[in-house]
């Protein structure tokens, strides 16, 4: 790809500005973009954005309620696409600090869909002069956007030429854009690919150069279908090109606070990593074998919670994968470095068939995902449904999940041979798998039917396949429409709601309970399960107000942890945060501060989904495999763990009651204990039983503004 | 390649360095500005001294290949590509990478000799080397 090609970027709209100065993390400006029209135009950012509603997930919020109303649909030309980092992301010193939030109406879920990604868009956007990037209606034919902060020009371009696809549609951006390896350094794509056209579960893919490799890394905003409304809206790619990054590029508030906690943060991970997760050298994989320990690592599509072959996954296996001595981190100064790679890679089908590529990953997610819960533990057939799954545009999770309900639906006799085109969906077929991945992209054969998401799987293979509908209910693993992510609920109550009680789906970035309530037995009664379930979601949705990544919060943490009076919090990486957050704005906040900073947006979503004619009670159910066993040999995997409950909660006698009863005992009260967590959780949120918040929660946080207190109202 | 190295038997903690070398690369006499630290530790008769030794760990955790060897041997940082992270502050062994308010960019003892020539008391000196040390 280093030849240039000759091709003419025929220019379709463009607006000149001036880019504005970063102060203390904001431009003051978002870029709205309308592919309709073909209007680009700045709009100011308010007091009020930056007091309520801080950045990143919060502007998306705002700019999205403003963009569309209750009806608007995700295909509809109004419907928007918004990437906004936040005030702290962009900084160098402290790591993890160059996260975006992508916002937009969902494919999957119908309603408000926020995804975080890595990568170097976010914060070369702001240094290009905006806070956020708004895109609104669809283009008649393929176009780019190009954000060109150096030079003071956005424009709006045809892009017949250009391949959809993210690594040749990066490697041709780079081709047209850049003349020297230098132009490169400052530059980040946002592409998709034709996985995104044909399929609902289209992901973002977010670039950064990688100076060492010399090739551009991709980083993924994977939920919820962000990349089918990229590719709706016929966008290719996004561009952002800015001046040079440096030191004091978010101009800061107080500098020296910035490196005096970040100094202390690199040296901690300098000294520690090597001793806890390890993610410097296998990145996140080494959940997997801890997962797998705990019963927590899903097999068979959430059927099991552990398999033997588990350890030819584990970090060890990565860990030998991934290139050494590379600096693995998604934005400058991320010395947690998470972001492994594999180097090489000859993938044996599909268009890169017998040509080496390099791939982002695996991480944690896609492990779990592609490999274990499909039953598939050949770390090569892993990597290449990761690659594929990129390349295509195309979340990982969604996809291994959705596979994995699938290959149980296939093994279940709901589907067969001849429904599947010939696809032997079985558990542990990485053939098969690869295929329907090939198929999902390219909108083919039974690919076109597995691409629309489990909730559309379920509808179409009880009308057009005769399935049982509450069989394929309870194990097909989606809730709001979005495909679980890889962890076993079985076992936690709290874990359950950390799942169900969320806004756009079960996503573990809201909260992530499983070893304080089931492992360590830390939040018993329904009271301490439902402030877990305040304080984690709230504390998380900063992260993502902000511009952070959450690893830097507890994937690593201070060797003295364990001696603190709450060590699931870790409070004094807490503190870290609060100390940038406020380096950066010059806005003095403290621990609780930033709880409230996000209830105020956490509740403006729920609200934005009851507008949109969800967020309600019902829809925060869940299936029951992830409740609790489903079929016999589910129950039975587990027998001892489960007769044990009914003699020693239910009061009631295994010895005495079938397979099938012991079913019905435990279904009934799990399914009892779920509505009493939601009942005890709405109470700690300010919400009614309904999971409407009240007028007073919406007065209390400040966002009592009349077009919202109308939503509620009309709702009670 | 040479290296700076320190005799504590010899140093009578005078700070002349710190105020030599803050100088030499800041235009200041300024001890938080200076790539050779002198410290008197807890509990020890013998001062000590904080200063890089080349051993290169840095080079590896720079996230823009602003940090690299130069033909001597020697660790230096190449200003226009560093983006300020201060990875390699936290990162280096022995504390021996430095920051400054003043400057976004982070700084080390490049082995000018300023101090050594400056040591009343020889106890800094440059010194010939076959290899970086680890």
């Amino acid at each position: 790809m280093s030849e240039k090609t000759e091709t003419t970027r025929r220019v379709l709209a463009e607006y000149t500005y001036e880019a504005a100065p970063v102060e203390r993390g904001y431009t003051g400006q978002t870029l709205y973009v309308n592919l309709s029209d073909n209007t680009i135009d700045a709009k100011p950012v308010t007091d009020v954005m930056k007091e309520k509603f801080i950045g990143g997930r919060g502007f998306g919020l705002w700019l999205l309620w403003h963009g569309v109303d209750a009806d608007t649909k995700w295909d509809d030309p109004e419907n928007e696409l918004i990437i906004s980092s936040g005030p702290c992301g962009g900084t160098t010193q402290y790591p993890g600090s160059g996260k975006s939030l992508v916002v937009s109406l969902s494919p999957l879920t119908d309603v408000v869909i926020d995804s975080n990604v890595g990568g170097h868009f976010g914060p070369l956007l702001k240094f290009a002069g905006w806070d956020a990037i708004e895109i609104q209606g669809k283009a008649e034919e393929d176009v780019i956007v190009v954000i060109d902060g150096a030079n003071g020009r956005v424009t709006i371009e045809d892009a017949s030429d250009a391949p959809v696809d993210t690594y040749p549609v990066n490697h041709w951006m780079i081709d047209q854009m850049t003349e020297k390896e230098e132009d490169r350094y400052f530059m980040s794509v946002v592409s998709s690919g034709i996985g995104a056209d044909n399929t609902r579960m289209g992901c973002l893919n977010f670039s950064y150069y990688d100076r060492k490799r010399k090739a551009p890394r991709f980083k993924q905003a994977g939920r919820g279908g962000t990349g089918t409304v990229l590719r709706d809206k016929r966008v290719k790619a996004l561009v952002v090109r800015s001046d040079p990054v440096r030191g004091d590029s978010n101009h800061p508030a107080v500098p020296e606070r910035l490196a005096r906690v970040g100094t202390k943060m690199h040296k901690e991970i300098h000294d520690y990593d090597d001793v806890q997760c390890r993610m410097r050298h296998g990145g996140t994989t080494y959940l997997v074998q801890i997962m797998n320990d705990h019963d927590l690592l899903p097999v068979h599509n959430f059927k099991y919670g552990s398999h033997p072959d588990a350890p030819k996954i584990n970090s060890t296996v990565w860990e030998d994968r991934f290139a050494k001595g590379l600096t693995d981190g998604c934005w400058y100064g991320c010395t947690l470095s998470c972001t492994h790679a594999v180097d090489e890679f000859v993938p044996r089908t599909g268009p890169f068939k017998d040509q080496p590529v390099l791939v982002d990953g695996p991480e944690y997610e896609t492990l779990g995902g592609v490999g274990s819960n499909c039953g598939i533990f050949d770390p090569d057939d892993i990597v290449e449904m990761n690659f594929y799954c990129d390349n295509y545009g195309m979340d990982t999770i969604s996809f291994g999940t959705g596979t994995a309900f699938v290959m149980e639906c296939y093994e279940a006799g709901v589907l067969d041979k001849e429904k599947t085109g010939g696809l032997e969906l079985n558990f542990g077929n990485a053939d098969a798998a690869l295929e329907l991945l090939h198929q999902m992209a390219r909108g083919e054969g039974f690919g076109k039917i597995a691409g629309q998401g489990i909730r559309r799987m379920k509808e179409y293979f009880v009308e057009e396949f005769g399935a049982d509908p509450q069989f394929v209910q309870d194990i097909g693993m989606e809730a709001k429409g979005l495909e679980y992510s890889e962890y076993v609920t079985k076992e936690s109550l709290a874990q359950q709601g950390g799942y169900g009680l969320t806004n756009k789906g079960p996503q573990h970035d809201e909260a992530w309970l499983i070893f304080m309530d089931q492992v360590n037995n830390q939040i018993p009664t329904f009271e301490d399960k439902a402030e877990a379930l305040h304080y984690y979601p709230m504390f998380r949705t900063w992260f993502g107000l902000c511009g952070f990544c959450k690893v830097i919060w507890n994937d690593i943490v201070p060797p003295d942890n364990s001696e603190t009076d709450e060590p699931a919090k870790v409070p004094e990486h807490v503190q870290n945060f609060v100390d940038v957050f406020s380096g950066v704005t010059g806005r003095e906040i403290n621990k609780d501060d930033l709880i409230e900073m996000s209830e105020v947006v956490y509740n403006f979503q729920r609200v934005f989904n009851i507008r949109l004619g969800h967020g309600r009670r019902d829809h925060d159910d869940i299936p029951y495999r992830s409740v609790g066993p489903v079929t016999v040999e589910e129950y039975e995997s587990r027998s001892e763990r489960y007769d044990k409950q009914l003699r020693e909660i239910l009061d009631l006698d295994p010895e005495q009651m079938t397979t099938e009863e012991k079913m019905a005992a435990l279904r009934e009260h799990r399914e009892d204990q779920y509505e009493r967590l939601k009942d005890a959780v709405y109470e700690r949120r300010g919400w009614t039983k309904d999971g409407v918040p009240t007028v007073e929660t919406l007065e209390k946080l400040g966002i009592d503004f009349p077009d919202v207190v109308a939503v509620v109202e009309k709702a009670l | 390649m040479k290296v700076l190295s320190y005799d504590p038997e010899l140093c009578v903690g005078c700070y002349v360095c710190e105020d030599v070398c803050s100088e030499t690369w800041f235009k200041v006499p300024d001890a938080e500005k200076s790539s050779v630290r002198i410290q008197e530790k807890e509990g020890e008769v013998l001062l000590s001294a904080v200063f890089c030794n080349q051993c290169g760990a840095c080079i590896d955790v720079c996230p823009t290949e602003a940090l690299y060897r130069d033909r001597r041997g020697i660790v230096r940082l190449r200003k226009k590509l560093c983006v300020g992270c201060l990875s390699c502050v936290g990162f280096c062994p022995y504390d021996a990478m430095f920051y400054h308010p003043d400057q976004t960019e982070p700084f080390k003892c490049i082995v000018c000799g300023k101090c050594a020539d400056e040591c009343p008391n020889d106890a800094l000196a440059v010194v010939d080397v076959d290899t970086p040390p680890q």
